[in-house]
């Protein structure tokens, strides 16, 4: 497997355990560059990215945009509300008219599951899709799977636990279906109402108890608890929650030596994890950080570098 | 004016006959049916290979007028109503302004009567504004023309409320229809609540959002010994509980929309707004539940639930994009490719689903059958015609359907209402 032939990243469901691994390689070369003390190669000179956000965010945001300067695109920043109707213009009239300024590649987020889907069935750039409601977010996918595969040596036959609100998380979804492609034991670990009705059909196990998670796990991946999905009231309350499900030095003792902390950010300490767990030994989340650049290096790569011109698709 | 169908198939209400007929209108009336009818000079219509059905009933549409012409009018919605088959039609409540008083419903009936192409049943509010605090002025609104009443787009979530609507309808008769839904359990969710809402990390409506509230009403209903009717019932366990009412003889009638005994949950995975609808396209197992209600007569009638929405509102996001799906022109296509097409129903069951118990639960004594002395509503059918559902062809103002694409069996050639031919 050498050739990469899809023309958009919507979500690690559509690639094959080769791609993911395609994607992983290409990802470790481009590490190298952003240790380099002119952190730019020329690969993708002359395109144009567009990052077109209809959610805040910060890091997945800053995270692009170095991937692309470093791989020398041109980049753009699109700020937009996600009822962009209320100005009389739909998501896809928005879309339509950034690729009527030729660009090569819109990376999207959006609150709503499916848009970037959407969007890609009806636009001739490549759509990135960098988190759609509770549904995917593929690239924080690849860079856990990254980050693991490069601390680990291996992904195959570990055991993964994925703590926290199952439910409303896309980073849960994208790294059970690299995980499990990858071949790994996943475990999925939260309050019983924060647990999706049939994920167990996905071939995760479901537990309730965090510390039995903890003793078999090579590696834990918290998730963020966000506040404001308290409104719902999902919970009793976050205190609850940091008793029960957060991670402290105490909970750790149970943990094998070296077992990894992970968290995709940004974290709530005194949450789901204490300030000493985030920054203690075990802890890799700010090489995630680091490894985010090198994986969405690779994917712009991929997508836009290495294309021939005649595989671009065409549609309505 | 005078008509005559020759060589008529015709098909009511548990009886096909066994030999064509000629079935002869005059004066809006069925005047005479016989094998040969001689010696006539009007216009004629062959029916040869063709089935002549009862004009459709559907006891649930959304017509839009007043307020959202962009998206239906009563013309519009005629239109779209007698290309597929219906002569009488309900048109719901959600209007802007709701039709919750006398001069609305003068309105919609002044214009009905003035598009002249079916008969257009204006159906009030239970509350005012449906806004679930106090009742509609119910005898008003039955003297003005509401046969029927229904919040539909809600339940009565008081359940007091519900309880003094149902009583105060002894007096007035009128049928109160409920849309079944617990708001706080249906939390506005984009797609059925399960495995396939997992993977799509769309927000999930539960099957107990609409089985909480069938169950209140079968109670309530019980209580009071008064009927009530359940709009679009979409959940397996629903039919269960609606069963079980009806052994008990408690007085509750159901309908099942084209949607929910055709499509699944399994749509969703397309991210398609045309089928976001509320109740939710289910999943198989519920499917085979309405269609199980239909044939063992659970489930008392088809009904539309047609539902236009500008195009602009459904390119929305799955989570913005409103509720619904147009479905005047598909149901009966829908219904035979389905239904009779998968032996769930015989072409007379088919008759007494969209024709006979709507006219029955709406006590319309003139119309649902093919009989001499009563409305000539009537429809064409040829059994055997394919076609695909396309966009460009709807007569609806609106296109949000699903369907789009799909070739479907079962065709309607000509729907007469009153005696004259309106499609």
């Amino acid at each position: 497997m050498n050739k990469w032939t899809k023309h958009d990243l919507l979500d690690l469901e559509d690639l094959s355990k080769d791609e993911l691994e395609l994607i992983l390689e290409t990802a470790k070369s481009f590490r190298e560059v952003s240790s380099r003390d002119v952190k730019k190669v020329p690969a993708l000179r002359g395109k144009t990215v567009v990052m077109l956000f209809f959610e805040p965010s910060t890091r997945t945001r800053i995270s692009f945009e170095l991937a692309a300067k470093r791989l020398s695109a041109d980049t753009l920043n699109i700020a937009s509300s996600s009822s962009s109707l209320s100005k009389g213009e739909t998501i896809l009239d928005t879309a339509k008219n950034i690729e009527a300024m030729n660009v090569d590649a819109i990376i999207v987020r959006h609150p709503s599951s499916g848009v970037p889907k959407v969007l890609a069935e009806s636009l001739n750039p490549s759509i990135i899709n960098a988190g759609d409601g509770c549904r995917a977010h593929p690239t924080q996918g690849l860079l856990d799977v990254f980050t693991i595969k490069d601390k680990k040596g291996k992904i195959e036959g570990l055991n993964v636990g994925i703590v926290g609100d199952i439910l409303h998380s896309r980073v849960a979804r994208c790294d059970i279906t690299a995980l499990k492609k990858l071949g790994a034991n996943v475990t999925v670990c939260g309050p019983s109402t924060l647990i999706p009705i049939g994920i167990e059909n996905l071939g995760v196990k479901v537990s309730y108890d965090v510390d039995e998670v903890i003793e078999a796990s090579d590696c834990l991946m918290l998730l963020r608890i966000q506040k404001e999905r308290q409104e719902d009231k999902f919970l009793p309350s976050i205190r609850e929650y940091a008793k029960k499900f957060g991670i402290n030095k105490e909970r750790l003792k149970r943990a094998k030596k070296d077992m990894l902390i992970m968290h995709p950010g940004p974290t709530n300490r005194g949450v789901e994890l204490t300030a000493e767990v985030a920054d203690g030994d075990s802890s890799v989340i700010l090489e995630q950080v680091t490894n985010g650049i090198a994986v969405r290096m690779a994917v712009l790569y991929l997508l836009l570098g290495t294309k021939e011109p005649e595989q671009k698709k065409k549609k309505g | 004016m005078s008509l005559l169908l020759k060589n008529a198939l015709i098909v009511n209400a548990d009886k096909m006959s066994k030999d064509s007929q000629d079935i002869l209108i005059e004066k809006e009336k069925i005047a005479k049916i016989s094998p040969v009818i001689k010696d006539f000079n009007g216009k004629t219509i062959d029916c040869k290979g063709k089935l002549v059905l009862p004009g459709f009933i559907d006891l649930h549409a959304h017509l839009r007028e007043p307020g959202r012409e962009d998206e239906e009018t009563i013309e519009t919605g005629s239109r779209a109503a007698v290309k597929g088959g219906f002569t009488t039609i309900c048109a719901m409540p959600n209007t802007n302004p709701v039709i919750d008083n006398a001069m609305i419903v003068e309105a919609i009936l002044k214009e009905a009567k003035r598009v002249g192409l079916a008969n257009i049943l204006p159906v009030g509010a239970v509350t005012k504004g449906q806004k679930g605090e106090e009742l509609v002025d119910m005898f008003e609104l039955k003297e003005a023309g509401c046969i029927a009443l229904s919040d539909d787009g809600y339940s009565v979530n008081n359940a007091q409320l519900l309880r003094l609507a149902l009583e105060y309808s002894k007096m007035t008769n009128q049928l109160i229809m409920e849309h079944c839904q617990d708001q706080h359990l249906f939390r506005k969710g984009a797609m059925n609540e399960g495995f396939v809402s997992t993977v799509l990390g769309l927000k999930g409506d539960p099957v107990i959002s609409e089985t909480v509230i069938v169950a209140r009403d079968i109670e309530i209903a019980n209580y009071l010994g008064v009927r009530i009717h359940f709009s679009h019932i979409s959940a397996k366990r629903s039919v269960e509980l609606i069963r079980m009412a009806k052994k008990q003889g408690i007085k509750v009638t159901a309908e099942a929309t084209p949607h929910h005994f055709s499509l699944t949950e399994e749509e969703m995975r397309y991210f398609n707004t045309n089928a976001k609808v509320n109740p939710s396209l289910r999943s198989k197992e519920d499917v085979e539940a309405i269609r199980e209600g239909l044939k063992d007569g659970t489930l008392d009638c088809i009904a539309t639930d047609h539902a236009p929405h500008a195009q602009e509102e459904k390119e929305q996001d799955l989570d913005h994009a409103p509720y619904g799906i147009i479905g005047l022109e598909t149901a009966l296509a829908l219904a035979v490719t389905e239904l009779i097409g998968n032996k769930v129903l015989t072409w007379p069951q088919l008759a007494r689903k969209m024709s006979k118990a709507p006219s029955e639960i709406l006590n319309l004594k003139e119309k649902g059958e093919i009989k001499e002395g009563l409305d000539a509503d009537l429809v064409i059918i040829d059994p055997q015609g394919e076609w695909e559902v396309k966009a460009d062809n709807f007569a609806s103002k609106s296109r949000n359907s699903p369907l789009i694409g799909r070739r479907l069996k079962g065709e309607v050639k000509n729907t007469v209402f009153g005696g004259k031919i309106v499609f």
